[in-house]
Formats: structure tokens, C-alpha cells, sequence
């Protein structure tokens, strides 16, 4: 049984607060999946190498296997549950759906936040930018190829405002 | 566009599963938790073999939070996926055999506690003398690892001739030669293994576990736990990948359901990343030598393979990966005669068995650069060679493989085109080269793990008065998007939206058996079963609208959630009055559907592995950079053409073709299991950091061309796509090194120490000198169909067994004439 103190928290996360008595070497990956619930971010090393726990503080990636909550009183958390906003997706969750960029969709939670967080700084990101964004993340199934063509969906329907449609050869091939 | 008489099949929609996969709303194996819930952790072996003398557990008893200790004792009935290598304990007896094998389980009521209780344990081990390379385990002075196998250490040994091979290498005016080494890799899923074990309060257990098999889990749980099967029920949530690491029935899912039932809680484990490198199963590392005879033409008269499989410390599939190893050589170019020897050795390392390709990347890495050098032998262009000595659709190898629809010489022209071959080849500037390979793979095994006459999988249907349609299936959705697959088919022929159905699958209580998610089956046999199912589903409402509509039954048209008369569509009704209509005429409407693959035409020793429904095709054309100075290979782009028959949805079907081209690019130049003999066997990086895998900055440009030539025996035509796209990629690679600098890599994964090595080697090559020498028993020898044989075997050949490293042509088996007997 763990012998280790406990620490009364405040985090705020997906805007909502939460307080809660957590042991000090906790992580945040830990007190979201075991103590609030939210196992939408996912594990894959809880060592910081794959990028699957990714969440967003004050909108940047943290891998959260490497993040205690004890320094993020004060901050803005956000997990993959909190990208969706009143029952509609995200632009980058629909863009991610229409292409099949989720295939086993365990890493998916942390590629879309750290998605979300490039297009807030560039709304028309070149694929090299997008590469770089996402290279602390690992993707096993795709190649990332899916996951490239729907970031850039995304971020062209973000831009137009309306339902652009994929191109034929990213749906059907050559 | 292919598919556009349908409204569904051949369309790019939305899986099934997206949504939910993009909100955090799928719950796999580890986000489950149920009240009491108990945390489970095994004692692992530091050693790679060793006996154990003694275990005592009274201290971590003792430890709190601790509720239950098990060791082997508890748990001794062996199991494992092969019926002839039931070969593994859920904890070690008596002996370890590679390093984390498990021989003690804590369950506590938190992680931490339970983690602390295994360094309560202690283990008296007796280390043994360790077999860590294939010349150990073929050494026949060192100790077995294993009571059972065809000799020593070798697990299996295999021998098999068809028609004449020393007359083809006679009839041959090239003989070429070669020796190739393929690196064993790992799946490396980003879901580590996890499974919770609820045990029911009538004394019944529930499993769900990250499995791509609930069906094997369900039955190695049912020998072990020595219950009734119907008392147990496997549920498998959606995987996070698994590529062929989460087929095999595991330790820890057999522990936790006992762990379930001795504490009468629920119990959870989730593996560690570094457990989840040892539990392995992956790519056997494969040395093989190859001899191929051809006439000036191209055409191969004589083909020799012989493979050796580094095995680890159990059976797994390793006897299916063996013959894996020899079967899919003929599938793509006509091969008249045709010889393959193999051995599986055990090793004290985690144990190898299906990564995606499963046994068939190794061999078709050898033969595709093997190929290359041929067509250079004979001064003709690579891809001019293959096109021009292609297997034809619809014939039989020399190993009794049926080859149906065959769209390998699209793919190969589809890929030239695209890459400008022609332009390239030869012809870039040193340092930058172009590569061509193929490949070829099954869509599902045409025989099942475990001998029985049933379907190998089965599909039912429910249909609602209110509109809705419950499937139940035993698939396994790991990724590929099977789900996706069920619901477009069924939605096709019932004129119904994906979205009207609601799916239950891989739970072995509530779904008929499917094999499961394994040798890219589920396409082609859960899709037949669909088809099935659904079209009687369609008949009985036929009959009933048909009936109220007074029309005939053939004139009715299932689309847009209505059933209605193609000649006056005005006139029918909506699809949930269709059903009412059958409800009220024959009772509760269900249909079942189910599938069993055609037989397959080999009747010898061996003609088990490698028939199937359907033949996949690709071909790849690799351009790369390579740095002289360094060594470094850049894979700029690949050019990626797949049969896969027909599309069900191509979307997804180019998701498949992507990832295997990552998975294959990662085998190609970074990915490689390597175990550290000097200290004990331990594995030299088990993180996702020191283990390398591409990640966007290694991951190439992809360019994918779909072929769609139907199969007759595929669901719409489909065949599979899962892992054949994969086996054309390190050997384009290597092919494309070669044009690049002009050395060989024969072996995977090509680093840029081995780049650099063979740029000063003599002979510009890197890999294999030679095959330790193995006593080859004589070959079984079967006619091919051109000789006219029947499938049988006519014996065995008399002579002496081949010994020695036998790549030369007086090495040869002997055989004397009139040689065969019953």
C-alpha cells in the first residue's frame, strides 16, 4: 500500500474544477483516467516516449505520464473529452472520422490535441509544419499519411467555414 | 469508379467507429474498471533458462494490500495457440525459458501495492546453460530447452520437394545464389496488453482482454481453468492495435480469471511497455539461403529455399510460421519445380510468432532481391522480368496454392507508370537509386488453428419492427476497420444506412464464432457470412412485401431504408414496414450466414499452411537517397499498388496500404528486437525510445493505386489488404540501395553501419556468408499438377540426408534413381 503523503489539488480540467486529495507522485495521467474518469487519454510507455497521453495545457502539449498535478493548479487542462464542444466535433475529430486518421484510435486522443494546438498557432500549416507538430507522437497503424490529410482538412474547413470535401485521390486511391 | 452500382460498398464513408474513436468515448481493455477491483501483477524471470527450485510467497502475503499470491502450482495445465504445441504454463512449474517469463502473480487492492509484493517473492533459481543464437540451438551438445521437438532444438524441421529440382537447376542455363538474413522486429501496438476478469456471481467468469483472438483466449481459458467453455465468456473491446501481437492466448489473461476466481473479484492487469517487448510474439528472425535456376528467358525452372527461424522459448505459431516461411514463393511467378527446407529452432528469448505477414516477409525479402539480381544476371529490366513470367489467374502452383483473380502485373505496371521507372532505373545520380519489388499474401488461412469441419465464422441477424438491425459477429475490430466492413455489407443488401445497425461483436457469449482478427481473414470470411446472412434476411422480407404488394419478389429493390417495385417505385414501403410485414407472416425475423473456405487442393504433409480463399497482390517501387559518407538511407518515396479485388471502402482500404508501407519501411531500416547475449539474454532496448520506429520525420511519401480485380470468392469481390502491402517495402528498399551506391544489403534492417561495411567490402555486399550446416532429412516429394500428381505425396526420397551448409550444387540431397517409396 502506498505510504506516500497526499496533496489536496486543484485542477481545472475540460473548464471544469475539480478538487481532489491526490498522492504526491501521481501523475496526471493517472488522476484523469483513474480518479476523474476520463480514459480518453490513453497510455502506451508512461515514460514520456510515445506521445499517447498528450493533453493540452493552456493550450500547448504535455504528456501527462510525465506531468504531476501538483504544478498545474492554476492552469487550463484540456483532454480529448473536452474537444468536442456541446455535442458537435471538433473540426479536427470530423476531419479525423471522414478519413479513417483513427484506425485502432489509441493514439488518436493525443494526435488530435497535439493537432489542435499547431492550428491555433497556424491556420494553414504546410505538411512539414504538420510533421514537425506531430513528431512526438507515435502512430502505429496509419503511417500517419491519413492523420497528415485530415489535419489539412481540417484546417481548410476551419478556414472556409463550411464542409470542404476531401479530395478523390486521399478517399479512393489512384 | 469501381462499386458505383452500389450505395454503399465501395464507398469512403465514415467507420463505424470513428466518432466514438475521436471523442475518447471507446473504452479498450484498460479503461474498464468494475467495484472491487483488484490490481494484478507477475513475478518475471530475470533469467533466460533456468530451473526453479523453490518458490516462497509468504512474505508478500504478508505485505499489505496484497489478497492473492498464485505460482505455477496453481495453474498446471499447459496451454498454447497450436494443438501440437500446447507447450506453455500460465507461471512457470518447474522451469524458465526466457527472460520474463512468468512464475508468480500478486493481485492487491492498487498497482503500487502489488508492484512492491513482487519484490517479496523469492525465487530459487538454477540457471542453466542459454541457447541464444540458431548455431546454439543447432549444437547438438547443448541441453534441450523444450521434452518435445523434432531434434534437440529444433522445434520443427521441415522437407518438402515438388517435382524435380536437381532436373530444373539441369534445365537452367542461370543458377544464382544467395544468402539473406531478416532481423526479427516487434508489433509494437500502442495499447499495451490488458485484461479484467469479473467473476460472475453463479460462479460463471467474464474476460475482456486487448485480444485479437477471444475465440483461442476463450478455449486455452476453458483447458487451464478446467471449466466448461459456456462458462466462460471472452469479451474483446476494441483493440489498440495489435498486428499479430495479440493473437496468442497470454499468461496474464489466464492469470487474472483465475486471480478472479480464487478472490471473487474483479481483477485488472495492464502490462508494462518493457513486459510487453518480452511477452513479443513477433517476427521470427530468419536466415535463408536461396538457389534459383533460370533459362535465359527468365523463367525459373528450379527453385531451392532453405530457412532457418530463430523460434524464442515456445511453440506459439511457430510451426505454421515455419511452413510460412516455404508456401507463398509460387504465388507470384510460375515456378515448375520447387524445393523447401526449414527448421525452427528454440532459443531462450521471448518467443516469436505472427507479425503482420506472418512468416512471409523474410522469404519474399530474399526472393524479390533475389529476383533483382536475376534480372541483372540476364540483362533484363526488373519489373520486365517479373511481368513477363507471372503465375496466371485461376491456375495451380507446383505446391498445390489455387490462384484466382491475380492483379500483380496491374500493380507492377500501375507502380512504373507512376514512378517513372523507366526514366529512373539505372539512370539516377549516384546516391540515388529506384527499387522494385512484389508480394503476394492470403486472405485468411484456408484451414483453421485447431483441426475441426466447422464455419469459420458465422454472422446472425436480428431484425426490429422499428427499422433497426442487431448483427452479431465474433470479429475482432483491432484497427482495420472490420466492424466498418460488416456494417457496409450488411447495409448494402438490406437497403439500410450503417447507421440503422447496431453492432455486437467478439464477445463469445453473445456472438457466433469468428477465428479471429489474424492471416487477413475477417474480410473475406466474416464478409461471406454477412452476405449470407443478410440476403436471407432480405428473402424473407421479400417474400412477405412481395405477397402485400402482389408483385413478383424479383422485382423489389432494398435502397434508401425503403423496399419498393423497381418498375413503379412509387409503390412499396419504408424498410421498417418491411419488416413488420415479415414479422406478421412468419414470426420474430433471424437469419444466420456463416462461412468455411473452399478445400484446398494439397493433400501432403504440410498442405495446411498457405492455401486460401484469395491471393492478394502488390507491388512497390522504393526511390531513396543514400549518403555515401554516412551510410544513411532516406526513403523519399514509395509507390504502392495493391490487388485487393475489390474495395469495400477504399478509404480505409488506403489506410491499410499506408500503414503497411510504415510497418515495412520501420522492418526496412530501423526496427529490430535484439537480445544481449554477453548479459544474460536481457533485451538491448525494450522503450518505444531506443526501440526505433518511424515516426514523421522517417515516414515517406506514399502514393497508393488501388487494383480492383475482383475474386469469385471474395464478399463484392474483396480480397484482403491488411498485410500484403507490407512485404514488397524492405526489399524495394534494398533493391533501391543497390541502385543507388551498388551494394547489396541483404539482410534487415539495412543500417547505415551496414551501408558503410558494404561500401568497403570486396564484394559491395552486406549479410549472411553462409547457413550453419543442418542434417536435412530427405524430402517429402509430391508431383506438381504439371506432372500430373494428385495433391499426395508419393514418399519420401531414399538416400542419404543432405548435410552441411549445402548451397552448392554437390551438396544436393543424393538421391538414387527410381528413388521414391510409399
Amino acid at each position: 500500500m502506498s505510504s506516500l503523503s497526499k496533496l489536496r489539488v486543484r485542477l481545472r480540467v475540460n473548464g471544469e474544477e475539480h478538487e481532489m486529495l491526490v498522492p504526491v507522485e501521481k501523475t496526471l495521467l493517472e488522476v484523469l483516467r483513474e480518479d476523474m474518469g476520463l480514459t480518453g487519454t490513453k497510455h502506451g510507455c508512461e515514460l514520456g516516449e510515445c506521445g499517447a497521453c498528450a493533453v493540452l495545457v493552456d493550450g500547448k502539449p504535455v504528456l501527462s505520464c510525465l506531468a504531476l498535478p501538483v504544478e498545474l493548479e492554476g492552469h487550463e487542462i484540456m483532454t480529448v473529452e473536452g474537444l468536442a464542444a456541446a455535442g458537435r466535433m471538433h473540426p479536427l475529430q470530423e476531419a479525423f472520422a471522414d478519413l479513417g486518421a483513427a484506425q485502432c484510435g489509441y493514439c488518436t486522443p493525443g494526435f488530435l490535441l497535439a493537432a489542435k494546438s499547431l492550428l491555433e498557432q497556424s491556420s494553414d500549416p504546410t505538411r512539414d509544419e504538420i510533421k514537425d507538430a506531430l513528431a512526438g507522437n507515435l502512430c502505429r497503424c496509419t503511417g500517419y499519411i491519413k492523420i497528415y490529410e485530415a489535419v489539412e482538412l481540417a484546417a481548410r474547413r476551419m478556414r472556409s467555414g463550411s464542409e470542404t470535401a476531401p479530395e478523390q485521390a486521399v478517399l479512393y486511391g489512384r | 469508379m469501381a462499386g458505383d452500382r452500389h450505395r454503399i460498398v465501395g464507398k469512403p464513408i465514415r467507420k463505424v467507429d470513428g466518432p466514438s474513436k475521436c471523442t475518447g468515448q471507446t473504452l479498450f481493455a484498460d479503461d474498464l474498471s468494475f467495484p472491487r477491483m483488484l490490481w494484478c501483477k507477475l513475478l518475471r524471470s530475470p533469467h533466460p533458462h533456468a530451473r526453479i527450485r523453490s518458490i516462497d510467497t509468504s512474505r508478500a502475503r504478508n505485505h499489505p494490500g496484497v489478497v492473492a499470491v498464485l505460482t505455477g502450482r496453481d495453474l498446471p495445465i499447459p496451454f498454447g495457440i497450436l494443438p501440437v504445441s500446447q507447450d506453455e504454463h500460465a507461471l512457470c512449474l518447474d522451469r524458465v525459458r526466457f527472460v520474463g517469463d512468468p512464475v508468480a502473480a500478486i493481485a492487491a487492492t492498487d498497482e503500487e501495492a502489488a508492484f512492491e509484493a513482487l519484490r517479496l517473492i523469492d525465487v530459487d533459481y538454477e540457471p542453466l546453460d542459454s541457447i541464444l543464437s540458431i548455431p546454439d540451438a543447432l549444437d547438438p551438445a547443448r541441453p534441450p530447452i523444450h521434452d518435445y521437438g523434432d531434434d534437440g532444438n529444433i522445434h520443427k524441421l521441415v522437407s518438402l520437394e515438388f517435382g524435380d529440382v536437381e532436373g530444373g537447376f539441369a534445365e537452367a542455363k542461370e543458377i544464382i545464389e544467395g544468402t539473406y538474413f531478416y532481423g526479427g522486429n516487434t508489433h509494437l501496438a500502442m495499447e499495451q496488453h490488458a485484461a479484467v476478469a469479473v467473476p460472475e456471481a453463479d460462479g460463471r467468469i467474464r474476460l475482456y482482454s486487448s485480444t485479437q483472438t477471444p475465440h483461442y483466449s476463450h478455449r486455452a481459458l476453458a483447458k487451464v481453468l478446467e471449466m466448461p467453455p459456456a462458462h466462460i465468456r471472452v469479451i474483446a473491446p476494441p483493440t489498440g492495435g495489435g498486428f499479430g501481437g495479440k493473437t496468442d492466448p497470454f499468461n496474464h489473461e489466464i492469470v487474472v480469471a483465475k486471480m478472479a476466481l480464487v478472490t471473487g473479484r474483479p481483477v485488472k492487469i495492464c502490462l508494462t511497455r518493457e513486459e510487453v517487448f518480452y511477452c513479443h510474439r513477433g517476427r521470427h528472425p530468419v536466415l535463408m539461403g536461396v538457389r534459383m535456376g533460370m533459362k535465359s528467358d527468365g523463367s525459373i525452372t528450379a527453385l531451392h529455399f532453405r530457412t532457418l527461424l530463430d523460434g524464442g522459448g515456445y511453440g506459439s505459431y511457430g510451426v505454421a510460421s515455419t511452413y510460412y516461411t516455404g508456401a507463398l514463393q509460387t504465388v507470384t511467378y510460375d515456378v515448375s519445380n520447387y524445393k523447401f527446407e526449414s527448421a525452427r529452432l528454440f532459443t531462450n528469448k521471448p518467443p516469436c510468432g505472427p507479425k503482420r505477414g506472418h512468416g512471409t516477409p523474410q522469404p519474399r525479402f530474399a526472393l524479390e532481391i533475389h529476383m533483382d539480381r536475376a534480372a541483372e544476371r540476364l540483362g533484363m529490366d526488373p519489373a520486365e522480368l517479373r511481368l513477363a513470367h507471372l503465375v496466371p489467374p485461376g491456375s495451380l502452383t507446383a505446391n498445390y496454392l489455387k490462384v484466382g483473380s491475380m492483379g500483380l502485373g496491374e500493380c507492377i505496371r500501375k507502380v512504373v507508370e507512376g514512378s517513372r521507372w523507366k526514366e529512373k532505373f539505372r539512370q539516377l545520380p549516384h546516391g540515388r537509386g529506384v527499387g522494385l519489388a512484389c508480394g503476394a499474401y492470403l486472405s485468411g488461412a484456408g484451414l483453421p488453428i485447431y483441426w475441426n469441419n466447422l464455419p469459420h465464422t458465422g454472422v446472425q441477424l436480428k431484425l426490429d419492427r422499428s427499422g433497426g438491425v442487431c448483427v452479431f459477429c465474433g470479429e475482432t475490430d483491432v484497427g482495420q476497420g472490420s466492424d466498418s466492413v460488416l456494417a457496409q455489407i450488411v447495409a448494402e443488401v438490406l437497403g439500410i444506412e450503417p447507421i440503422d445497425l447496431r453492432l455486437v461483436t467478439s464477445d463469445t457469449d453473445l456472438t457466433p464464432v469468428d477465428l479471429g482478427s489474424y492471416s487477413s481473414r475477417v474480410t473475406l470470411m466474416m464478409g461471406n457470412a454477412a452476405v449470407q446472412a443478410a440476403e436471407r434476411a432480405r428473402e424473407l422480407l421479400s417474400s412477405a412485401v412481395a405477397g402485400k404488394l402482389e408483385i413478383p419478389p424479383t422485382r423489389l429493390v432494398f435502397a434508401d431504408r425503403h423496399v419498393f417495385d423497381a418498375e413503379r417505385p412509387e409503390i412499396g414501403m419504408t424498410f421498417a414496414e418491411a419488416v413488420q410485414t415479415a414479422e406478421a407472416k412468419f414470426g420474430t425475423i433471424g437469419t444466420v450466414g456463416s462461412y468455411t473456405p473452399p478445400p484446398s487442393a494439397g493433400r501432403y504433409r504440410g498442405a495446411g499452411v498457405g492455401p486460401s480463399p484469395a491471393y492478394s497482390y502488390s507491388a512497390a517501387v522504393a526511390e531513396v537517397d543514400v549518403d555515401p559518407d554516412t551510410g544513411w538511407v532516406r526513403v523519399q518515396k514509395i509507390w504502392m499498388a495493391h490487388d485487393v479485388g475489390r474495395s469495400i471502402n477504399p478509404v480505409l482500404v488506403m489506410g491499410q496500404v499506408e500503414g503497411g508501407v510504415y510497418m515495412g519501411l520501420g522492418e526496412a531500416l530501423m526496427e529490430e528486437q535484439v537480445f544481449r547475449a554477453n548479459r544474460n539474454g536481457v533485451h538491448k532496448f525494450p522503450s518505444m525510445l531506443e526501440y526505433k520506429s518511424p515516426t514523421t520525420q522517417e515516414m515517406c511519401d506514399v502514393t497508393t493505386y488501388l487494383v480492383e480485380d475482383p475474386d469469385p470468392n471474395g464478399p463484392f469481390g474483396a480480397k484482403e489488404v491488411g498485410q500484403g502491402p507490407l512485404l514488397p517495402v524492405p526489399p524495394a528498399i534494398a533493391n533501391a540501395v543497390y541502385d543507388a551506391v551498388g551494394v547489396r544489403i541483404d539482410e534487415v534492417p539495412i543500417t547505415p553501419e551496414k551501408v558503410l561495411k558494404a561500401l568497403q567490402a570486396k564484394d559491395r555486399r552486406y549479410g549472411p556468408a553462409d547457413l550453419p550446416p543442418v542434417t536435412w532429412p530427405p524430402p517429402l516429394q509430391v508431383a506438381t499438377p504439371r506432372q500430373g500428381g494428385d495433391g499426395r505425396a508419393i514418399g519420401r526420397a531414399i538416400g542419404r540426408a543432405s548435410g552441411g551448409t549445402t548451397s552448392t550444387p554437390a551438396a544436393e540431397p543424393a538421391r538414387v534413381d527410381g528413388r521414391v517409396t510409399k
